[in-house]
């Protein structure tokens, strides 16, 4: 099979085993959608003082997107790579005639399907359920961040697992990076209630600028505002040209037990 | 004379100060199964990971099915599959599927039930990994590994862990490999497994080989003595015995004795002898030939029970 070939085949077995897997379809699929209800009940009625002000479902409906990929990719792949490596599933690959970035590439498209799905659940969730329409008209716009904020945090997913010493070890270390920055990113608690200091201090890290850059294609066209954020979109793929660099410098194919 | 499948000469692997591997020359001709015993630590996985090429090496000439492992690609692999000492298959995916997507790799893989029964795992066709025992996750291993329908096969300690049963069934599947012509290199610390398998063993110990041949050719040796063992008659002191008995030490308090001859029929014939003369009985009698693995014991320098 030629190498594209290969990436579907293994894209999917791998989706496959991602449906199977009870943990992954919970905290991937199922939580997003879960947190979007909670805040969304919680929060009901209020309204975010961002630009004109903004009606708290039309804020969460993409801060939740936004979590959702991240999860879907850099979360997700943080996990599934560390599981496959420390069970000698990626040192067995590598003895088999597949290049082994057949392997990376079948779990990153996983993670990209899985982000689509996700973009698609949450955003008729939040149409049907809470009337926070679809902003048909930015599609090309939407579909365009989706994919560089995917791409660049695959990226950190996969530089994160050689900072994760074992199995065990991996939901605790994804969940220690990025749980406070969707705290200080203002995806958990409006913006307008989270201190200028600490939005700068998020400044630093991808998760705020993704999701600025996510809000503003999703914002309601009807509000004036939004579109393209260039600007935040770089420093995204800036972080995920790290993450690429950091991966294939230190990226381990073998347990780091054995 | 055919090219043997691997060729080793002068391996040498050092991490830092310590030589896991000083200076290993073995062969491996075409449809052998080759035994490689020894204790943890002992040098085995270093040498078997450095012929599979995920190991470099400090020194030394290697050669595997022509190539050099470390240098081979996508057409040596091929050629070459391997069950490691540590794996797991995809806990989600079933047996069927899971020898599927490694089927994708390869360029001519052997047909998935065929390859299912070989394994003996038809009924579990269709369960998940994460269901299967132990014994048959290892076999699902050995499909993968047998899939790409390679010409020669690295086993790394396979049966650790199993219970007998498990192991019996597994020894099938590598009996049904070798009569398809396989070539086999396995590992293991079961001097039984390698009795019952292998035409050829080789002994590591300490990085370094310390003997080889046929599982019988090993025991044969001088080095590996019958055991004589008895239990003394009572008011007899073991100094009193005739020819090399005199020599028999005590095993414990009460009597038992026993000593190591390299001629046992005429040690037995001077013991018996002076038995039948004095009309003593030499309780609990027995002759142990030596076993593999008591000259892997002896040879590895591991501690042995207190008969030897």
């Amino acid at each position: 099979m030629s190498g594209f070939a290969l990436v579907f085949h293994q894209l999917r077995y791998d989706q496959k085993s991602f449906w199977r897997n009870p943990a992954s379809v919970f905290f991937t699929v199922m939580f997003p959608v879960l947190l979007l209800v909670i805040f969304a009940l919680v929060f009901s009625g209020q309204t975010v003082d961002v630009g004109a002000g903004i009606d708290v479902d039309a804020y969460y409906v993409p801060a939740i997107i936004t979590l959702a990929v991240i999860s879907a990719t850099m979360q997700s792949l943080a996990m599934s790579l560390t599981i496959a490596r420390e069970d000698g599933r990626l040192k067995r690959g590598r003895g088999t005639p597949m290049p082994s970035w057949v392997f990376i590439a079948g779990r990153i498209g996983n993670a990209i399907v899985v982000s689509v799905l996700m973009l698609v659940l949450i955003a008729a969730i939040g149409e049907i359920a809470f009337g926070v329409g679809i902003p048909w008209s930015r599609l090309p716009e939407i579909l365009l961040t989706l994919a560089l904020g995917a791409a660049s945090f695959c990226c950190l997913g996969v530089a994160l697992t050689a900072a994760i010493p074992s199995e065990d070890a991996a939901a605790p270390i994804a969940n220690f990076v990025l749980l406070p920055l969707y705290f200080l990113s203002g995806i958990f608690i409006p913006e307008d209630q989270i201190p200028a200091g600490v939005l700068a201090f998020a400044d630093v890290f991808p998760v705020r600028h993704f999701f600025e850059a996510f809000f503003s294609v999703y914002e309601p066209v009807s509000s004036g505002g939004g579109g393209m954020e260039w600007g935040n979109l770089a420093i995204v793929v800036a972080w995920g040209g790290v993450g690429l660099l950091l991966a294939l410098r230190y990226f381990r194919w073998t347990p780091k037990d054995g | 004379m055919p090219e043997p499948v691997i060729s080793i000469s002068g391996l040498c692997k050092s991490y830092g100060d310590c030589e896991a591997v000083r200076g290993i020359d073995l062969e491996v001709e075409r449809g052998e199964v080759f035994a490689f015993l020894g204790p943890n630590g002992a040098g085995k996985t270093t040498t078997v990971e450095i012929m599979e090429g995920f190991r470099t090496r400090s020194a030394g000439e290697v050669s595997v099915l022509g190539e050099d492992p470390g240098m081979a690609g996508r057409s040596w692999r091929e050629r070459v599959g391997f069950v490691l000492q540590q794996s797991k298959p995809d806990a989600y995916l079933t047996v069927r599927e899971a020898l599927s997507l490694y089927a994708g790799y390869y360029e001519a893989p052997r047909p998935i039930d065929d390859t299912i029964e070989l394994i003996g795992l038809t009924e579990a066709a269709d369960q998940r990994a994460r269901r299967l025992s132990g014994g048959q996750q290892r076999r699902l291993d050995v499909g993968l590994a047998l899939i790409g329908d390679p010409e020669l096969l690295f086993l790394d300690e396979p049966t650790t862990g199993f219970d007998p049963s498990a192991r019996r069934q597994f020894w099938r599947v590598l009996e049904s490999l070798r009569d398809l012509g396989k070539t086999i290199f396995l590992t293991t610390h079961y001097m039984d497994e390698a009795q019952e398998l292998a035409g050829r063993v080789a002994i590591i110990a300490r990085g370094e080989i310390v003997a080889q041949g046929t599982p019988a050719g090993l025991v044969d040796r001088d080095r590996a003595p019958a055991l004589i063992r008895f239990r003394l008659p009572s008011g007899i002191a073991a100094s009193e015995l005739p020819g090399e008995a005199a020599a028999a030490e005590g095993a414990d308090g009460d009597g038992g004795a026993s000593f190591h001859t390299t001629a046992p029929v005429r040690a037995l014939n001077d013991l018996t002898g002076w038995a039948l003369e004095r009309g003593l009985e030499l309780d609990e009698l027995e002759v142990r030939r030596p076993s593999l693995e008591d000259v892997y014991l002896e040879l590895t320098g591991e501690s042995s029970d207190g008969s030897a």
